[in-house]
């Protein structure tokens, strides 16, 4: 009796949980199924659909304030706030391309699920830094909500930003309340051409600590486009503050070489490219999502590609290495063994078949006390574990 | 004065006072352990004065090490705790039970590492939120969250308040700014969250502690990202005939784009307190004044300082004025940041409230409070940061007078219902403490408190870690871990299936 279950409503979802909970009957829990292949496989008979619990319940741009139903698409998402000039600063990446599917699925629910973010997170933080507050079910089958819908609010636990990245496995998320900011007038971007990885971290780096408010810092190695590498510095405001902040860089960067200059349209399409990990769209290689502290990035693929072939370029001001292993194999000891020795971090297989990823700790392994009391938690949320059984970790 | 009532206290352990001193004592040697009542007075209240309690003994720990073996010993002996950071919380989140022992982390005090490439700095949890900008700011760096006690909060304490501030509309509040944690789980066990990365993986257990007001862990160490300081700030003051003139400009100015650094408003009481207090040059014929302050390149603020004057101007502002160097922005800020010992002045006491609002909502709010206020028969004063809504009225009462500390009480609790009513919440910076605990259920469900109290429960079973703040009701976990699920074949025909 394998079953795809439809609700339209939280007291919908708050009925099939409790049966599934009072029948220890495990729920994969989807909106549009778009990052099925990220985390492990999940191992459950019925699939719990959120796709109709879509729709916006209340928007105040003045306020800053979004509410939203969890399936609701993150392109509806985004086009209705784009059309008051308004934006989700943490820029959301899209994993479309990288699991070679179209662009532009998934939904609201998905992306606070898997706490995406794109190369605004060094200024404007992930997707957890945005959300206000939210609706839930827990695992247990109870309607909950916490946080609020003001920017400011400590009242109680923050278990709305906890839920962000626990891909489904605390508990269902029915609604969500976002803060939303006004869309920048212009963006350009900076970059420097044929720097090696070092270089080219240290530069965004530098670029990182000056008074320029970088919005984006990337280097993309020569292999990404057959030809130099280039550095990348994003920059986004008001016209005349764009314009005098480029200065600031150019000034502060000089000892680096001549930059170039990216306008709007040129500048959008290369932020969407380092995004959405389109450099290794069009392989079939395993993918690993690296972060570590900026300086540290360079350091950690000079020291895997001792050991194994690889290409990785890197965002986040070096912080975010996306590294894909050309020789097929995965590499998952070396990998973790490396970001230990370059001061720690965490390395995520995101791309791999569904075979290797059963078999594989796909997120950072964590030491024995925190395990225990992450295992508490979900014990707590979802003590029959029917929420996306081993969606994260094996066995919970 | 005991309106709000503590947990009873557990008289066997009292009792026990001489073996858990001693027991103490061989953790922490020398005088690390206070147990003197006239030293122990130092410790019995926060910044919450109403309400005062000498703990059972004070243990100021030096090292990771001692505060484990202190949370062990008090896990395996039931003895309750309540950290401490500099003592500065204003909704009573530090008093001490008089059958705990009250952790002060003040000697964690040192910065560790300053990581300017990484933009990073660690520290121990006691080092003040100002010593973190003092740390680096001959860099040109700072830490962005700047609650006003920032010269005295703690780091430790900030984490545990989740502390915001002036900047937070645009820089976002403490969980915005803190990469990394150490800190020891009630059993002793010490784990490490995050770190100079970005985005831990696994649950995000840093968002849990961060505001979890002391009941979660004990931070014993800190990684916080800092930023640039910004080229340049100035700012204009702007003065209202209606707080509805000053509330549209607000919303106005976010609606052309515009995010500035602080934006700060203050009522006719507020402003007259704080123009007889400072001489800050504030006018007193307006109804509101709105204090924005545009911060970052200097060609930009002086684009945006044109903009916000003519959105002012558009809003029937009847004064304004802006700061032509930094000597005039800092008189503009000083009637501001003195606002609440002006009215110390006008008034014996007064309740300092905290609860935030939709801003759209603060005509409504300050009519209604107006009206609350002549029922209680007291006055109020209202300074708030108007760019999020994040109220702070001022209640004036006189504690000598017989029932007027339990009408300012009874007072601020409708205020905050007011804030739930429109939309809003009970806090947006001070934290719940013992305060606002009892309206709890204002604002959440049975089911919305049970579900806080089930991560309680997973980081603490026992209920040692601060009992009898945040929660108004203490469910047993055993009691919170009961199901009650309706068995039964695939049940529900409506829900579209296939």
């Amino acid at each position: 009796m394998d079953a795809t279950l439809k609700p339209r409503g939280a007291t919908d979802v708050e009925d099939v949980i409790k049966w599934a909970a009072g029948e220890t009957q495990p729920l994969e829990i989807v909106g549009q199924g778009s990052k099925r292949a990220l985390g492990r496989p999940v191992q459950a008979a019925h699939v719990l659909d959120l796709s109709d619990l879509a729709g916006v319940e209340s928007y105040e741009p003045a306020e800053l304030v979004l509410t939203v139903k969890a399936g609701t698409p993150i392109g509806e998402v985004e086009k209705l706030v784009d059309d008051n000039g308004q934006e989700l600063s943490f820029e959301p990446m899209d994993y479309g391309p990288l699991f070679g599917e179209e662009p532009g699925r998934g939904t609201i629910g998905g992306v606070l699920a898997a706490n995406l973010s794109g190369p605004r997170r060094i200024k404007a933080g992930a997707a957890r830094d945005h959300v206000l507050g939210m609706e839930a079910v827990s695992g247990r089958g109870e309607i909950f909500r916490s946080g609020g819908k003001v920017v400011k609010n400590v009242t109680g636990y923050d278990l709305p930003r906890a839920l962000c990245g626990s891909f489904g496995t605390l508990a269902v998320t029915t609604t969500v309340s976002l803060k939303v900011n006004p869309k920048p007038e212009t963006s350009a971007t900076f970059y420097l051409a044929g720097l090696d990885d070092q270089d080219g971290v240290q530069a965004l780096c530098d670029a990182m600590g000056s008074s320029a408010e970088v919005s984006g810092a990337a280097h993309l190695p020569d292999w990404v486009d057959g030809g130099k590498s280039r550095t990348l510095l994003r920059l986004e405001g008001f016209k005349s503050s764009v314009d005098y902040r480029m200065k600031t860089l150019q000034e502060r960067l000089a000892g680096f070489g001549k930059p170039q200059i990216l306008e709007e349209q040129g500048s959008k399409e290369i932020w969407q490219k380092v995004r959405n990990v389109e450099p290794f769209a069009a392989r079939d290689t395993p993918v690993w999502r690296i972060s570590v502290a900026p300086t540290a990035g360079p350091q950690l693929v000079a020291r895997l590609k001792t050991v194994f072939e690889l290409d990785a370029f890197y965002d986040w001001s070096g912080g975010l290495v996306w590294l894909s292993c050309t020789d097929g194999e995965i590499h998952q000891a070396k990998i973790r063994t490396a970001v230990e020795a370059v001061g720690g971090g965490h390395a995520t297989l995101v791309r791999a078949d569904p075979s290797v990823r059963s078999d594989t700790a796909v997120f950072q392994p964590q030491p024995g006390p925190l395990a225990a009391l992450s295992r508490r938690l979900k014990e707590q949320f979802d003590p029959k574990g029917i929420l996306n059984p081993g969606r994260m970790v094996s066995g919970m | 004065m005991t309106a709000i009532a503590m947990p009873p206290p557990d008289q066997a352990v009292i009792a026990r006072r001489k073996e858990i001193l001693s027991a103490l004592q061989a953790i922490v040697p020398g005088e690390g352990v206070i147990h003197d009542e006239r030293e122990m007075r130092a410790y019995e209240t926060d910044a919450l004065t109403a309400y005062r309690q000498l703990p059972l003994i004070v243990v100021l720990p030096e090292t990771v090490e001692q505060v484990s073996k202190v949370l062990k010993y008090c896990h395996e002996h039931d003895v309750k705790v309540v950290p401490r950071g500099a003592g500065t919380s204003l909704s009573g989140g530090a008093l001490p039970l008089e059958d705990g022992v009250l952790l002060s982390m003040m000697k964690f005090n040192r910065v560790l590492d300053i990581d300017y490439a990484n933009r990073a700095v660690v520290v121990q949890p006691g080092v003040t939120n100002l010593g973190i900008t003092r740390a680096v700011e001959h860099e040109g760096f700072y830490y962005a969250p700047d609650p006003s006690s920032q010269i005295a909060c703690s780091i430790g304490g900030n984490i545990a308040e989740n502390s915001g501030g002036v900047h937070c509309l645009k820089y976002g509040l403490t969980t915005n700014n803190v990469l990394g944690l150490e800190m020891v789980l009630i059993n002793g066990e010490v784990i490490r969250l995050g770190g100079k990365h970005l985005d831990s993986e696994g649950y995000d257990l840093l968002a849990l502690m961060t505001g979890s007001e002391g009941l979660l862990g004990v931070v014993t160490e800190v990684t916080v990202r800092i930023l640039q300081k910004p080229e340049t700030a100035r700012a204009l003051l702007i003065g209202f005939p209606t707080s509805e003139d000053g509330g549209r400009c607000v919303a106005d100015i976010i609606a052309a784009g515009i995010i500035p650094g602080g934006m700060e408003m203050m009522d006719k009481p507020a402003i007259h307190a704080a123009e007889d207090f400072v001489n800050a040059g504030y006018p007193r014929d307006v109804e509101a004044l709105l204090i924005v302050e545009l911060d970052g390149p200097e060609g930009e603020v002086d684009y945006l300082i044109g903009r916000v004057e003519e959105i002012a101007r558009a809003n029937k502002a009847s004064h304004l004025r802006v700061s032509e160097n930094e000597e005039e922005r800092m008189t503009f800020w000083a009637g501001r940041k003195a606002a609440f010992p002006a009215v110390g002045r006008i008034s014996p006491d007064y309740l300092c409230m905290d609860g935030t609002i939709p801003r759209r909502e603060l005509p409504k709010v300050l009519a209604r409070m107006r009206e609350l206020g002549d029922k209680h028969g007291l006055g109020v004063a209202n300074v708030f940061h108007a760019g999020d809504g994040n109220l702070h009225p001022l209640i004036l009462y006189d504690a000598n007078k017989p029932g007027e500390l339990d009408a300012a009480e009874a007072f601020g609790a409708d205020i905050l219902r007011l804030c739930v009513e429109v939309g809003g919440v009970l806090t947006g910076e001070h934290g719940v403490g013992i305060e606002k605990r009892d309206l709890m259920t204002d604002m959440f469900s049975e089911a919305d408190l049970k579900q806080q109290q089930r991560v309680k429960c997973a980081f603490d079973e026992k209920h040692l870690l601060n009992p009898g703040k945040v929660f108004p009701v203490l469910h047993r976990c055993a009691e919170l871990g009961k199901m009650h699920v309706h068995k039964g074949q695939l049940p529900f025909p409506d829900i579209p299936r296939f």
